[in-house]
């Protein structure tokens, strides 16, 4: 399979990749790594006249943990894998990145191109919509901030403006001693899910102090599950109150029937999924009553 | 639209080529440089018959424009063998273990095993099986691959010590 013909271009600095997407306009895409745009221009659903290459930029390429984390989009998967500093503060972002696709994909795809390509099979946008992540737009008109949890408007639709590219994303260093997890049911390696979901919470003792749960690939954007928070947070989790969450959880999935499964069964499995993130979650968040609390979660 | 000229390093020999933006990698190396071990198998990044080792990385030679690996140091499995035809360790693993029996996917496995062992030498044979992953064999049911890959990270540690 041939792609059409296009132009490649290669700025030398970010200034001059945003003059050349402005003056390309809609016939002009930015690539990184590639792993989705490029199998799309295979098959002719892309047919671009212009692509810039994002990938030499030094300045997407940051990985710097403070207060809060910042990571340039064209961060690979595998540099993420990699980050020791990163999964010290925040290792669901190995754990995701380890679902995704498989290792030959992971040493080209980049964090930047999983998020702003609005495929609702891509895993990170519920992962950051779960850490409360704020894009980074950037065109040659200036710069802009957009919340990842509403960044999202339908599959392949953002909010990004012709033009304008995520140069990097930046969230709050979760809170030490968190807990954490991403369950994705799919098929086979390198599937997009059948259903997944990210929870990262803490506890106070018996009680969720903080709770953040967001569903991947169980409608035409990720899911943000506001009502998590209010079910979860001051409570002790009990089989109640996680069948609410999912529940909760639940009630907001619109999946297709497809290859994965029909809706109903898909919607099912979304909330295991819920369920299982929780119950790892709560295992690995410092504060967990070894064996007592969660006893009852393996009988 | 106008070709462009990339320089390649391949197999530690420099090439100048002249591509269209739209030529994948593997085209290049196949049909332009003559390296026809890379294979193209299913032509949509799934079953890793077309990867080879750029900079330090396996990567999908079908996914993958020449013009993004100008300047690139590549190496695909003609690379492997010594230049008096001896095989590299993981080839004679591969014979020694039975790894392959129709050979489609060898090329692939065999760099991807590369560079696993290269960044971990001595890998469990989960983490040969998440290693490779992204290669499909529809001979051998994986075990004897896996087993080529522990034999070789015997071999090239044990080289190492003596």
């Amino acid at each position: 399979m041939i792609p059409g013909d296009f132009e490649f271009k290669q700025p030398a600095s970010k200034d001059e990749a945003l003059s050349m997407l402005r003056d390309g306009g809609d016939d002009a895409r930015p690539l990184l790594g590639g792993q989705s745009l490029i199998p799309m221009m295979k098959l002719r659903m892309a047919s671009p006249d212009i692509l810039v290459d994002l990938r030499g930029l030094d300045d997407l390429r940051h990985i710097s943990i403070g207060k809060s984390i910042h990571i340039g989009a064209a961060v690979t998967q595998h540099e993420l894998i990699g980050s020791e500093e990163l999964f010290n503060v925040c290792p669901i972002i190995r754990e995701t990145a380890l679902v995704i696709a498989d290792p030959q994909i992971r040493y080209s795809g980049t964090i930047g191109g999983n998020v702003a390509n609005g495929d609702p099979g891509n895993d990170m946008p519920a992962l950051m919509q779960c850490l409360d992540a704020t894009y980074i737009l950037e065109s040659s008109e200036g710069i802009r901030e957009v919340k990842a949890r509403d960044f999202y408007e339908a599959a392949y639709f953002t909010a990004l403006q012709t033009g304008e590219i995520v140069t990097g994303i930046r969230f709050p260093k979760p809170e030490s001693g968190h807990g954490y997890s991403y369950q994705k049911l799919k098929r086979k390696v390198g599937d997009y899910a059948t259903a997944a979901a990210a929870v990262v919470l803490s506890l106070s003792g018996d009680n969720v102090k903080s709770a953040s749960v967001a569903l991947t690939n169980l409608a035409d954007t990720p899911l943000f599950v506001e009502k998590a928070e209010d079910i979860l947070v001051g409570s002790q989790l009990t089989l109640n109150t996680i069948r609410a969450t999912m529940d909760a959880a639940e009630a907001i999935m619109e999946p297709v029937s497809d290859g994965r499964g029909s809706r109903e069964y898909r919607t099912k499995m979304g909330g295991i999924m819920v369920k299982r993130a929780i119950e790892q979650a709560a295992m690995r968040a410092d504060g967990t009553a070894k064996g007592g609390l969660f006893g009852w979660l393996k009988r | 639209m106008a070709k462009t000229l990339i320089q390649l390093t391949v197999n530690g020999e420099p090439h100048e080529v002249a591509v269209n933006p739209r030529d994948l990698l593997i085209h290049t190396l196949r049909e332009t440089l003559g390296l026809t071990g890379a294979h193209i198998g299913c032509d949509t990044s799934h079953c890793g018959a077309c990867t080879i080792d750029i900079d330090g990385q396996s990567s999908k030679s079908c996914t993958m424009f020449a013009v993004q690996a100008n300047g690139s140091n590549i190496t695909t499995i003609e690379g492997m063998a010594g230049a008096d035809g001896t095989l590299h360790v993981l080839q004679e693993a591969f014979r020694e273990m039975h790894g392959l029996q129709c050979g489609f996917c060898t090329p692939g496995m065999i760099m991807r095993a590369h560079r696993l062992l290269e960044e971990n030498p001595t890998p469990t044979e989960e983490e040969i099986r998440i290693g490779i992953s992204g290669n499909l064999c529809r001979c051998t049911g994986y075990q004897n691959i896996v087993k080529a890959i522990q034999h070789a990270s015997e071999t090239l540690t044990s080289n190492v010590e003596a």
